[in-house]
């Protein structure tokens, strides 16, 4: 796979030459950072921390169409999905992310939608240089300059980017772009390793996941779970913008005759999510639910993948309006082992 | 229309008859429904256990137990507790009417595995839906079991589902069929009592025996504690477990007991599996 620099001057003509794509890139006040597509000429701003909502909305929409149909027909009208799309600035921990819930949504069958938009998504990464205040992403198996996931990689060397293709999709990009790019030398992946060591040496925050999935079941009735959900509102922000949540629910609506089936984000974090129609539910308060977030991330998902459902991008910290710490959860776990 | 590539597009079915199993604000109604595409009929292959997601589009979908073997036809049965919205809806559904189905969903009772045994049911309430499929898998097959008992309660006579089938089946030797009500009532010359002390009462031998339990939580806990004293294994036992769904395929994740999907996972779970879940009685 190629290596390739880009001049700042130049992105605009690299930008050109993806013409026939839709763009995405961060936009928005630094606060209600998200990704969406950058109308023609806008030049995409990526020196941000990272974005407030992840990128799994290009693959996983917040709300997505399943099929439409007129109530009283049987025609079901399935939604065709056919635009290509790239999204440029990707923290390595968002497409590792992907990576990640690529699992869930293959598992047995493939999710006809999610995997749709994946082929017709092209991941366009950017390294960190400066992590963020709660980033732990070296602690669950990522990195700054991770490529798990990712198309293609940029890393900011200042005038330039290195351009590092990981995939056919990211080699296709660099070819397409042509003379816009120069190839890179020794010089610049050097430097590129540098950036990313100091990267990984200013991420503060740590917890050695060893044992944790293992041992978490064990812990089912330990008070920890009492006291790290105390304080929690249920408002679902650690799940809802979390970039390896996945679970959705299915709704029907309907205006005049006009309807449609769809699916929208929800949260593990919210009563009526498990909640039975008898008014029955298993997982009645808070407690209940962190333990089964926690669990699910830790534990479960590495039983059924082998892999935990975390990318230590810190949003969950971040966000949360009464200062739950994922990372200060794990530590107890840790603890009570 | 063919829906293999898209696993959330439903089949349409057609109520062929419909009738209610109980009364009262909490009705259960059965519908036997069979699909409309001759393909879709052919190639459906569910085994007692099983589910399906059966709804109505505009209002949406529920996961209901499959309650026939496919030993009975080309057709499903599906006994439905009038609950909330979308059972609401499919309680107006009358001969003729179509619903959406998709599916089988799930694991099922490994009915070969227990070839040679004698298999007995014990259920409760709405709990016997997913029972009646083992009942009448046996009895299609019952040259390659050792017998069956089957053990049902409810509350009142008023709230025993598929009643009529029970006379006939009084009349086979090779089931013994044991109906049972919480309260006393005029006319009712069967068990008065609480369905795991009739278990207790008819003292089935765990001696190659397989225990199938389903109803309410409550019942489910006295009626495993009740067969451990009569001498069950713990992997001699089978139960089946719901949970609120979604999608039926393990994508929207709300399913879970512990690390199983009840979905996918279940809804059928020996019990020695099952008591290492910590959710698993939630």
């Amino acid at each position: 796979m190629s290596a390739m620099l880009l001049n700042k001057e130049k992105w605009p003509d690299f930008v050109e030459k993806l013409a026939g794509k839709t763009i995405w890139a961060p936009q928005g006040e630094e606060a209600e950072m998200r990704f969406a597509p950058v109308t023609e000429g806008e030049a995409p701003a990526l020196e941000y921390g990272n974005t407030r909502v992840p990128p799994k909305q290009a693959v996983f929409p917040q709300t997505e169409t399943m099929f439409r149909f007129q109530l009283g027909g049987e025609e079901l009208e399935i939604p065709k999905l056919e635009e290509e799309a790239v999204l440029l600035g990707v923290r390595p921990c968002d497409a590792r992310s992907m990576a990640i819930v690529d699992n869930l949504f293959s598992w047995d069958e493939n999710d006809p939608y999610y995997f749709k938009h994946r082929e017709l998504l092209t991941l366009v990464g950017l390294t960190c240089t400066e992590p963020g205040l709660n980033c732990f992403c070296t602690s669950v198996g990522g990195g700054p300059a991770s490529k798990e996931g990712l198309d293609l990689l940029m890393t900011d060397l200042g005038d330039q980017y290195l351009l590092e293709a990981i995939t056919e999709k990211g080699e296709a990009l660099l070819k397409a772009a042509g003379e816009v790019l120069e190839d890179a030398g020794d010089e610049q992946i050097k430097e590129k390793e540098r950036l990313t060591e100091e990267a990984a040496a200013n991420i503060k925050r740590n917890v050695n996941p060893d044992g944790i999935p293992e041992g978490l079941p064990g812990l089912w009735e330990d008070p920890l779970w009492q006291r790290v959900s105390a304080s929690c509102l249920g408002c679902g922000t650690c799940t809802y913008l979390c970039p390896t949540c996945h679970c959705f629910d299915i709704q029907d609506e309907v205006e005049g005759f006009s309807a449609r089936r769809c699916r929208t984000w929800d949260s593990c974090m919210f009563n009526e999510y498990t909640m039975h129609t008898s008014g029955h539910n298993p997982r009645p308060s808070r407690r209940e639910r962190t333990r089964n977030r926690i669990n699910h991330k830790y534990s479960y998902y590495v039983d059924k993948f082998d892999v935990i459902a975390c990318v230590g991008c810190g949003r969950c910290i971040n966000l949360c309006p009464v200062n739950i710490d994922i990372v200060d959860i794990l530590r107890q776990v840790k603890e009570a082992l | 229309m063919k829906t293999n590539e898209n696993p959330y597009i439903p089949y349409y079915a057609t109520v062929e008859d419909t009738w209610f199993e109980t009364g009262g604000e909490r009705a259960i109604k059965t519908f036997k429904v069979v699909f409309d595409d001759e393909e879709v009929r052919k190639n459906w292959n569910h085994r007692p256990g099983q589910c399906a997601m059966i709804g109505i589009l505009g209002v949406g979908e529920s996961m209901i137990s499959i309650s026939c073997s496919p030993t009975e036809g080309d057709f499903l049965r599906f006994s439905v507790m009038r609950m909330g919205k979308v059972t609401q809806a499919l309680h107006q559904l009358e001969a003729g009417d179509k619903m959406t189905v998709r599916g089988p969903y799930g694991n099922s009772f490994p009915l070969e595995e227990w070839e040679g045994k004698h298999v007995i049911t014990i259920g409760g309430g709405i709990g016997q839906a997913p029972m009646r499929p083992v009942v009448e898998y046996v009895k299609a097959n019952y040259q390659k079991y050792d017998g069956l008992t089957m053990i049902y309660g409810a509350r009142t006579s008023g709230d025993l589902c598929f009643k009529g089938e029970f006379e006939a089946m009084a009349q086979n030797e090779d089931l013994s069929c044991h109906l049972t009500i919480d309260i006393e009532e005029e006319q009712w010359d069967h068990n008065v009592g609480f369905v795991p002390q009739v278990l207790l009462d008819v003292k089935p031998s765990p001696d190659n025996t397989i225990a199938v339990t389903c109803g309410p939580p409550i019942m489910i806990r006295f009626v495993l504690e009740n067969l451990k004293k009569l001498g069950f294994e713990d992997d001699q036992i089978y139960t089946t477990l719901e949970n609120r769904m979604k999608c039926g395929i393990g994508k929207c994740g709300r399913c879970n007991a512990g690390n199983m999907y009840v979905c996918k996972d279940g809804p059928v779970f020996n019990y020695a599996a099952l008591k290492e879940i910590p959710e698993a009685f939630s």
